[in-house]
């Protein structure tokens, strides 16, 4: 049960800087997600907050305590591997105990709460097996056991699910978000998926090439993104963007963008296909799933540029055939404008909405 | 060059094209096997037949028919002792002392060889810069011949060689080394190890780099010591390559000759003779050349190679049910 | 305080316990390198120099200065150092010497002869490279014979090494054929077979087969290597199957579609065998001493291992050839020390 907290963690490897200055808060209790595209330096912000590596500079305080100086027994975090990394010599039952051996625990303690941390993630069946005797899953539990066995002040994950199949994928997910529930320990949770970062986040920390691009629960991520990185990572299938030039006058005067205004995004699940709407779409291709259709096509527009690729998201099934052009509207409430940096800019409308 | 070698081609080609024509697909492969199955069969397998009867026959003629049938009459000479607890009183003494010899000379050689190779790879494998520059350094002497090996020893160990100039100035003793009993065995065992450690090295390296990183991230997680880790983690997961390694030492050891050979001679006296050497020395450099003797020990020492080699099989055959690495993609 | 200590503990400051590993690492190169070092420096030492004791780091003679004697004869004479009446060290030259005293003149004045006590005077010396120990050795002995011997053993029957153990590798690897498998125990039971063994009736089948002090039965024995199999066979696999099958439409002989196809693609993992083999048959030391007993005929380990009884005094000649039968192996391991790490680690493994 802890807080943590991350003042201006930098770390270098040799001449390459791969975390800039990391700043962050997590209270007591919190579910945080660190989501972002390979090499955006997530797995090195874990380790160095698990005191795997040392940080170049910069603090990491753990319930209030400054441990940036301590070694990685000493800072009450556990740690589950992306590979599990269980001892593979070593039966289920002793994987678990190692840990606490190692700090001395007394014999009796350490049967009592790996009995107890079996129990809870249903290993009791298993203890004397060795890894190699189990499943993808029963390893990722026993993972998770060994974590929790040392009753730690944090958890940290590191992409653990990257190794199962999508089917053992969804159900571990909900078993780690129910043991959080049960547990309630601060977890600090790793991962390239936005699916699960969404999921299963009560705060998420998107980070790119080592500096953090925005913080903030969720659906604050979905609907107000602070940038175009944030606004294309976030959310599936991916948003529309869009030169401001491609839009046209009509619909540029009626959305009041602001002065200075590059680019927009929308949603796929937000567009409206309107006989009177000012965007002209060329349909390419229609998936039709049944409950959902997803038509992809080219926006018809001069300055649509190259990434004129477009999609959007109809519930049910739809008349719309390919190869013939539809007409689109963006609803001002679910737009989202950047400027030319790629941040977001309020719109007239939202503020209001807001 | 490239004109020999497609000569060479060409001679061989219409010979394989009429042996497949003749042979078929899938037989044509005995052709090409062929070669190195002659050179095993003519060098390897039928010498360990014809052993049997060299060692079963006596005499000093090489042909085997030229040779009295005389039974285990061999094997009785070499086990022949007036008293069985003094090997001195044996009528094959030398052969008897060849044998202790050569046992005191495996454990101990492969205990402490194996000591500094693990030792050498533990180090090797920790972050350490040029790597490969450092691993090459310990595996440089096993690449030399032991000809050459045991003589650049000598020429250190000799009465006016740099050991004794080292030892006179640091104010210490000068010896005669490989004329003293005692200390030629200590050399002849330093002197293998130095030229063999490399190798042996190498491979526990490898063994070593196999255990996955995450697992010792693992361990300093769950605040395992150094020690804790070395012990606990590190050579467990060794376990099967050491295994390996320790029987490959000890049927390398127990067949040592070229160097110890040409460094010391077996002498003292007899003080590091050793069972191949024995096998030779009756065999092939006295006056008389006693085949059946020799091939009677060499039979003696195949049978102790035999015992190591099926403990080896075993006990690599258990290693592969065992512990194996566990991070793989689930399934 | 405690914060200081647990800084540089690890990280990136180093650790007490590396530098105990860089120790045992420069440890480990002087042990290993030292005495070859020692042997080459040794083999460079001129005969006189290398019976000194305690002995010198480098090669060094007695400096020799060109000077008439009092009867107009030219010659080199030996230069020492001799302390003179006043104290200072005077360089002299020796024009004779009888018993312990030695006949000497200043060079600077030749006219004055001295005859000064040889313990009184030290050697004026100068690092000098004996190359007469190496040049000596090919106009003295059959050294350029053993060398021959020695090249033309390794040389062919790494030849028939690489072609031998790549056919059957070949045959072992891309064929289903019945026997495969007996075929291939057998070669695993070879690898168990130590030659020490099977000595004395090998011995006999080769004389039999009329090899005997023949460089060809040193040859012939050594060339069926399991290991080579092995190797081979392992890396033979991972070629394609399909491209066997595509030169078999295309009408090609199965020997040209080994020859033109699999032994190219499978070039690296023959390297490695090809080092291996030099190596081993380089090496070679009991087998040629059964097989080769006339001189001439001896490889080079064979001939310094016979040079040593004979020429127990004669360090400097037998220091050169040590020096000169370690080069190739050297050079080996100087340029394809990759190679052969590899090989050893992935044939170990098996």
């Amino acid at each position: 049960m802890a807080t943590l907290q991350l003042q201006q963690v930098v770390k270098r490897f040799d001449n390459t800087t791969t975390l800039h200055g990391i700043d962050l808060d997590v209270a007591d209790g919190e579910f945080v997600v660190f989501v972002g595209p390979s090499g955006c330096g997530k797995s090195t912000l874990l380790r160095v907050i698990s005191g795997l590596e040392p940080a170049s500079s910069g603090r990491v305080l753990i319930a209030g305590e400054d441990v940036s100086n301590r070694s990685a027994a000493e800072r009450g975090c556990a740690m589950v591997f992306q590979s599990y990394a269980l001892y593979p010599h070593m039966t289920v039952y002793d994987n678990m105990a190692f840990g606490l051996i190692n700090s001395g625990v007394k014999k009796a303690d350490v049967v009592r709460k790996v009995g107890e941390a079996a129990r809870m993630l249903r290993l009791e069946e298993l203890l004397q097996r060795k890894p190699t005797q189990l499943s993808g899953g029963q390893r990722q539990r026993v993972a998770i056991g060994r974590a929790i066995v040392r009753d730690p002040k944090l958890f940290l994950f590191d992409e653990p699910l990257s190794n199962l199949d999508a089917e053992l994928r969804i159900s571990m997910r909900a078993e780690i978000r129910d043991l959080h529930t049960r547990l309630g320990t601060t977890m600090v949770y790793v991962t390239h998926d936005q699916v699960e970062a969404m999921t299963m986040a009560d705060k998420i920390v998107v980070l790119r090439a080592g500096k953090v691009e925005q913080i903030g629960a969720p659906l604050a991520l979905y609907n107000r993104p602070a940038n175009r990185f944030v606004a294309g990572f976030i959310g599936s299938p991916r948003m529309n963007f869009l030169p401001v030039a491609a839009l046209g006058t009509a619909l540029t005067q009626r959305l009041q963008l602001p002065v200075g205004a590059d680019s927009v995004g929308i949603r796929p699940e937000h567009v409206v296909p309107d006989a009177a709407g000012a965007i002209s779409l060329l349909i390419t291709q229609i998936e039709r799933m049944g409950s959902s259709s997803l038509v992809r096509g080219k926006i018809a527009h001069a300055d649509a540029g190259p990434e004129s690729g477009f999609e959007f998201v109809l519930n049910g099934q739809t008349e719309l055939q390919e190869r013939s052009l539809v007409s689109l509207d963006f609803p001002a409430a679910q737009l989202h404008c950047f400027d030319a940096q790629g941040l977001r800019m309020e719109l007239a409308a939202q503020r209001h909405a807001a | 060059m490239s004109f020999i070698a497609s000569c060479f081609f060409n001679l061989f080609e219409p010979l394989f094209r009429l042996g497949q024509r003749w042979l078929g697909l899938s037989r044509i492969a005995w052709l090409f096997v062929a070669p190195n199955l002659i050179i095993f069969g003519l060098f390897t397998f039928l010498p360990i037949i014809i052993n049997f009867h060299y060692a079963m026959t006596a005499g000093v003629q090489i042909m085997p028919s030229q040779r009295p049938f005389v039974g285990t009459e061999n094997f009785a000479l070499l086990f022949e002792c007036r008293d069985h607890f003094d090997l001195a009183t044996c009528n094959q003494d030398l052969f008897w002392k060849a044998i202790s010899n050569t046992s005191k000379f495996t454990v101990l050689q492969v205990i402490l060889m194996m000591f500094f190779s693990l030792l050498t790879a533990l180090v090797l494998n920790r972050k350490i810069i040029g790597r490969s520059f450092w691993r090459g350094v310990f595996f440089y002497p096993v690449l030399l011949s032991p000809v050459v090996v045991a003589l650049l020893w000598k020429w250190i160990l000799q009465k006016h060689g740099l050991l004794n100039a080292g030892l006179l100035a640091a104010g210490l003793d000068s010896r005669e080394w490989l004329t003293d009993s005692g200390w030629s065995f200590f050399w002849v065992i330093f002197v293998s190890i130095w030229a063999h450690m490399g190798f042996y090295t190498l491979i526990l390296l490898a063994g070593l780099q196999a255990i996955p990183r995450e697992v010792y991230d693992a361990a300093e997680m769950d605040a395992a010591s150094p020690w804790r880790t070395l012990y606990r983690i590190t050579l467990p997961l060794l376990m099967p390559n050491l295994i390996v390694v320790v029987v490959l030492a000890l049927i390398r050891a127990i067949q040592i000759f070229d160097e110890v050979f040409v460094l010391t001679g077996g002498g003292p006296g007899s003080a590091t003779t050793f069972i191949v050497q024995y096998i030779y020395q009756v065999g092939f450099a006295e006056q008389i050349h006693l085949y059946g003797l020799a091939a009677a020990a060499s039979l003696v020492l195949a049978a102790g190679i035999l015992v190591l080699t099926l403990i080896q099989l075993k006990l690599s055959r258990a290693g592969k049910h065992g512990s194996k690495n566990g991070s793989k993609q689930e399934r | 305080m405690r914060q200081f200590f647990t800084r540089t503990r690890g990280r990136t400051r180093l650790h007490w316990t590396d530098w105990l590993t860089y120790l045992y690492l420069f440890a480990g190169l002087l042990l290993m390198f030292a005495p070859v070092l020692w042997l080459v420096l040794s083999s460079l030492k001129s005969e006189a120099a290398i019976s000194d004791f305690p002995p010198t780091l480098l090669p060094y003679t007695q400096k020799m200065v060109m000077l008439a004697d009092e009867q107009g004869v030219q010659k080199l004479r030996p230069l020492f150092l001799v302390q003179g009446a006043d104290g200072k060290p005077h360089q002299m030259v020796e024009l004779r010497r009888i018993g312990i005293i030695a006949t000497m003149v200043d060079a600077v004045h030749p006219e004055q002869q001295v005859k000064i006590n040889i313990k009184l005077r030290t050697p004026v010396r100068e690092v000098s490279v004996a190359t007469g120990n190496y040049t000596g050795l090919f106009a003295k002995f059959n050294f350029l014979q053993n060398l021959n011997n020695s090249v033309f053993i390794t040389v062919v029957a790494t030849l028939i090494t690489l072609l031998f153990n790549s056919m059957a590798a070949f045959a072992l690897s891309k064929y289903r054929f019945r026997g495969q498998q007996t075929v291939l125990l057998l070669i695993i039971a070879t690898l168990m077979i130590p030659p020490t063994i099977i000595l004395v009736p090998a011995f006999l089948i080769v004389s039999g087969v009329g090899l005997f002090n023949s460089l060809w039965g040193v040859i012939w024995p050594a060339v069926a290597t399991p290991t080579g199999v092995f190797l081979l066979r392992q890396y033979m696999l991972t070629i394609p199957d399909e491209l066997i099958e595509a030169a078999r439409m295309d009408n090609a002989s199965e020997w040209r579609i080994y020859w033109k196809i699999v032994l190219p693609l499978s070039a690296p993992a023959l390297a490695v065998l090809a080092i291996f083999s030099v190596m081993w048959r380089w090496n070679d030391f009991l087998w040629p001493l059964l097989v080769l007993s006339k001189p001439e005929k001896f490889t080079l380990q064979l001939a310094l291992n016979s040079f040593q009884g004979e020429l127990t005094t004669e360090w400097h000649y037998l220091l050169a050839m040590t020096v000169i039968t370690l080069v190739p192996v050297t050079l080996v391991f100087a340029f394809l020390q990759k190679y052969i790490a590899t090989g050893i680690a992935s044939a170990g493994v098996k």
